[in-house]
């Protein structure tokens, strides 16, 4: 049982009234199954289809389009090794594959102990500083496989505790908004003018 | 631009020239311009198109073929699969565009074919191709692929990729019906978006991302649409193939002709495919009126039915050692002895004919009119499980003018259970806005969900909640705001018809102007009522004549494709009556319980073994088509009616008969032209000339007047409603492997909390009283039951029959449950 808790369920319907449209609330739900148990579960998503009234197969299909959503359980740390253009050229393959032969786990895969997970990822943004890789979404910038070793040893040994914080499945945004500080939610139909940040538009001249 | 200096110019001419010119009378007057008129230039050609149109639409319906995958007119465009790239000049120069995201403008110019325009196709072909397996060798689809026949015509020819392609598992089911080749899938969106869409199961959806991208259901939720099987045929590729279909035939070996599906009354039309006289495959045709090219998955695989080896292939006579086959020789002359037999000693009212809705309008026309023959005072189509046949003569709608009404009033069973694609149509009506949907039922429905007012009322007591309703200011405003369309049936087999025939007069006091349309269920229902299968007198009826064979005062029933034993839903009344009829006769495909009960069985032609014409709920008339050899030496029905009326003695058809003389299906179709009196126009020349059919005329009746008497439940605390699945005992969907299969089963859904309040788990067995009798089922916690209500599947295999304890007489029938 997964599902989502009773506590979580509370909040999950403060999320859902946030929307003009309950489905809205999809996504930021599926970031509060995973912070409950740490990954996205298939009970969580069925869940959460009942909670905003659509199918488990929308829940998994929009869910799934995400890199940071986990389906199945992932360990402490998550290394993700940049293996796009600048970091390939400047050493990415080589870099995964010392990743894999250090942790005894194919790309993908989490070491015996549930501490480390390695992860191939997409760009990470720092291309001048290739190759590069996260770790619980903290970069390493011109990563050598010593680097590498160094930062595993680092790891296990908790020596980086201060700095890569302990989970990399968590989400950061607040999902509690109190009272005074939200906005409500206005239905699109009943939007009348532009947004408030955008000036309306002024009186059209006549050609 | 030029255009908005130009209009100024020419609309003053355009006004001078009528009012100036007064002599000109004999001159045509210039045609209005149409306002939504938009010329462009299609392949240096003007064209005039309508304003919103697709440029693809504009192109196809000119002539220019433009390739694509992922369109689909019925469904709203995507621009998925980027096939349809032509180069559009809206002003700012010639640039490539998907022609089915883009509506023309006017002064568009579009080309089709330019060396731009068919390299882009031709990269987009190779792109497409770059992870399709190339194993059109082996794929079903092969042959009328569209990939296949569009590489062939607007491919480069050959590939530069030399990379492998992707792999996955494969062929995965995706449903009981339906398998998913991954590697073959181009990710167009159609089955997708068919889900969403048309068919509202949003069971499958793209999942991952990228290269990754593939069609999934979730984990252990198959894709279990009743409409599951139109993914497969609009499919463009083979990454969907239906179970039935799989590997049976090579597109190019089918041999096919276009026709009519009678599994329910809304007709939905088809091309039926065989091989090697072996029916292989019905696929949906898009009927604009009708069907818009959807099938349900009942209509589209039951034609394993007909393949079936359990088909009564000659005819049958009862002896000491039961039922033998025989010659048709010797079967016509014991039915005609029996006939004749009745005839001398009970006279025609110990004769009571019931069927011919499963058959076509010739079918019942000659049953109908040897029944006039005999005289034959009880006579029916349906079996207690429709309605009074008045209701076919209030003013009917079309599906069509359904679908556009401001308002549905909705009184009846579950159309996704009992008319499927009518439930399409309707639900398209509501999602997209066109009409609001009052639904009046026991039980949530599939259409609940899409009602804008479902209300729930007693079963028995939906007279009264439409007078309550349309007595709310909200619903009178909505009925009051444009056209009402009220679709009306049988909503719960365990009640009288009467409490909704008086509903539907309350709704029609109200809103005089409402039209109606009646979702009766049956195959050729409103054929066979009007086509003389209709009781003469509520006396009559199916009802009346199963009572009449139970009081022993039948001494011969015949069976024409009905099986009341499982298909009447009193069938404890059938039972008796069966039993108390002194002979029986019984013309049908299938053996059932009631053909084993027969005396002589006539040996009936099936689905897609006999051609002839049908009508369906909206009166309209399309034609059947014969596709394969009929099994063994089986019959159509109507050549058996003639026969027998032929050779009935002083009763038979002779002299100026209308069916004296005929010789073949068209004989007969030629005479319910000429002597029907709804069919005038129901000419085979008018069927030939009309591809949406002939509607027949209409007769007029007042509704009868029925009191509804809803007595006191004493001890008996929950209310009873059955109604039928979509998947149930009937011989199309029994006799055909892939569908019995996804039958239900029989089971009393009762609401969890109700459970709890009697004690039992749910899926143990409980002990249903009535004031009848009792029937012991399985118990089944359903949330979309109401408390103080049994809901139950009627027609289900499983251990108990719920159809025990209905009672046919009784305005409802009401339940004690009790732990055993």
């Amino acid at each position: 049982m997964s599902r989502l808790s009773d506590h979580n369920v509370v909040l999950a319907k403060e999320i859902i009234a946030r929307y003009p449209k309950q489905k809205s609330a999809l996504i930021p739900l599926v970031h509060l199954s995973q912070e409950q148990n740490g990954y996205v579960t298939e009970d969580a998503m069925r869940h959460i289809a009942e909670l905003v009234n659509v199918t488990p197969a929308e829940v998994l299909g929009t869910a799934s389009f995400y890199e940071m959503f986990k389906f199945e359980p992932v360990g402490k740390y998550v290394v993700n090794v940049c293996t796009t253009l600048s970091c390939a050229l400047l050493g990415a393959g080589e870099l995964m594959h010392h990743a894999e032969e250090k942790l005894g786990v194919k790309a993908g895969g989490t070491t015996a102990d549930g501490l480390i997970t390695l992860e191939p990822a997409e760009c990470q943004a720092a291309c001048t500083e290739a190759p590069c890789l996260q770790v619980n979404y903290r970069h390493k910038y011109r990563v050598t496989p010593a680097d590498f070793d160094a930062m595993i040893d680092d790891l296990r040994a908790g020596k980086l505790d201060g700095e890569i914080p302990p989970h990399g499945t968590l989400g950061t945004q607040r999902q509690h908004i109190p009272d005074d500080k939200g906005v409500g939610a206005v239905h699109p139909d009943d939007v009348t003018d532009g947004p408030a940040w955008i000036p309306a538009p002024a009186p059209e001249e006549s050609n | 631009m030029s255009e908005e200096t130009e209009a100024p110019d020419v609309d003053p001419t355009d006004d001078a020239t009528p009012d100036g010119d007064t002599v000109v009378e004999a001159v045509e007057p210039e045609p209005e311009p149409d306002p939504n008129a938009v010329a462009v230039t299609l392949n240096g050609r003007e064209v005039v198109a309508q304003k919103g149109d697709l440029v693809i639409a504009v192109a196809e319906s000119n002539g220019a073929t433009v390739p694509h995958f992922c369109y689909h007119p019925r469904m709203s465009s995507v621009g998925m699969c980027r096939q349809c790239l032509v180069e559009v000049d809206t002003g700012r120069g010639m640039q490539l565009q998907p022609s089915c995201m883009i509506t023309v403008s006017p002064d568009m110019k579009i080309e089709t074919e330019s060396p731009t325009a068919k390299r882009a196709q031709e990269g987009m072909v190779e792109l497409l191709l770059a992870n399709h397996p190339l194993d059109c060798p082996v794929c079903d689809k092969g042959g009328e692929c569209p990939l296949q026949d569009q590489a062939f015509a607007h491919g480069p020819g050959e590939s530069r990729f030399v990379e492998e392609k992707r792999h996955y598992e494969k062929p995965i089911p995706i449903s009981d019906l339906v398998l998913l080749d991954r590697e073959r899938c181009i990710l167009c969106d159609r089955c997708t978006r068919f889900a969403d869409e048309v068919a509202g199961d949003k069971l499958i959806h793209f999942t991952q991302r990228g290269n990754n991208t593939q069609v999934m259901t979730f984990p252990d939720e198959p894709f279990a649409s009743y409409f599951s099987g139109n993914t497969v045929q609009i499919c463009p590729v083979g990454a969907l193939t239906a179970e039935p279909y799989r590997f049976k035939a090579r597109p190019w070996d089918l041999d096919q002709v276009e026709s009519t599906c009678t599994t329910c009354s809304v007709g939905c039309r088809t091309v039926v495919q065989s091989s090697r006289d072996e029916l292989l495959r019905y696929q949906g045709v898009d009927s604009d009126p009708v069907n818009h090219g959807w099938l349900c998955d009942r209509g589209r695989f039951n034609f394993e039915a007909t393949n079936s080896d359990h088909r009564i292939t000659d005819p049958m006579v009862r002896t000491d050692a039961g039922l033998i086959e025989t010659r048709w020789s010797g079967a016509m002359s014991s039915a005609v002895g029996l006939i004749n037999e009745a005839l001398s000693t009970g006279g025609p009212d110990s004769i009571a004919i019931l069927g011919g809705a499963r058959g076509s309008n010739e079918d019942a026309f000659a049953w109908g009119q040897l029944a006039d023959a005999i005289d034959v005072p009880y006579r029916d189509a349906q079996l207690g499980d429709g309605l009074p046949i008045e209701v076919l003569g209030q003013r009917r709608a079309t599906i069509d003018e359904a679908a556009n009404a401001a308002t549905i009033v909705l009184i009846g069973p579950d159309l996704k259970e009992e008319l499927p694609v009518l439930f399409l149509r309707l639900r398209d009506a509501a999602e997209k806005g066109r009409s609001k949907i009052v639904e009046f039922s026991a039980v949530e429905t599939g259409m609940s969900r899409y009602a804008w007012k479902s209300i729930r009322h007693e079963s028995g007591t939906q007279h009264d909640a439409v007078t309550a309703a349309v007595a709310d200011a909200d619903i009178a405003a909505q009925l009051a705001s444009g056209p009402v369309v009220v679709v009306v049936g049988r909503p719960n087999l365990a009640e009288s018809a009467d409490a909704t025939v008086a509903a539907l007069q309350n709704v029609l006091n109200a809103v005089p102007a409402a039209k109606v349309l009646p979702a009766l269920r049956r195959g050729n229902v409103v054929g066979a009522l009007s086509l003389g299968m209709a009781p003469t007198s509520p006396d009559g009826d199916a009802i009346a004549a199963l009572n009449a064979a139970a009081d022993g005062k039948i001494g011969l029933l015949i069976l024409v494709g009905s099986d009341p034993l499982n298909d009447c839903p009193d069938t404890e009344l059938a039972r008796r009556a069966l039993a108390g009829a002194r002979r029986i006769i019984s013309v049908d495909t299938h053996p059932s319980e009631s053909t084993h009960l027969a005396d002589v069985v006539l040996a009936a032609a099936a689905y897609g073994e006999k051609s002839g014409t049908t009508t369906n709920l909206e009166g309209r008339v399309t034609t059947l088509a014969q596709k394969v050899t009929a099994a063994g030496t089986a019959r159509p029905d109507w050549m058996i009616a003639v026969e027998l009326g032929t050779s009935i003695g002083d009763r038979s058809f002779t002299g100026d008969h209308p069916l004296a003389d005929v010789a073949t299906v068209d004989d007969v179709t030629d005479a319910i032209a000429a002597t029907a009196p709804l069919f005038p126009a129901v000419t085979r020349e008018a069927l030939a000339a009309s591809v949406d059919g002939v509607m027949s005329a209409q007769p007029a009746a007042a509704l009868p007047d029925v009191t509804v008497e809803v007595g006191g439940r004493n001890s008996y605390d929950y209310r009873l409603v059955v109604n039928r699945k979509l998947y149930d005992r009937a011989v199309g969907t029994a006799m055909s492997p892939s569908l019995a299969k996804l039958a239900p089963g029989a089971g009393a859904h009762v609401h969890p909390l109700d459970l709890d309040g009697i004690g039992v788990a749910a899926g143990s067995d409980v002990r249903l009283i009535s004031a009848k009798a009792t029937a012991v089922l399985p118990v089944i916690a359903n949330n979309n039951v109401p408390r103080g209500v049994v809901w139950a599947p009627f027609n289900q295999s499983g251990a108990g029959s719920i159809e025990d304890i209905i009672d046919a007489a009784a305005a409802t029938t009401d339940v004690r449950i009790e732990r055993i």
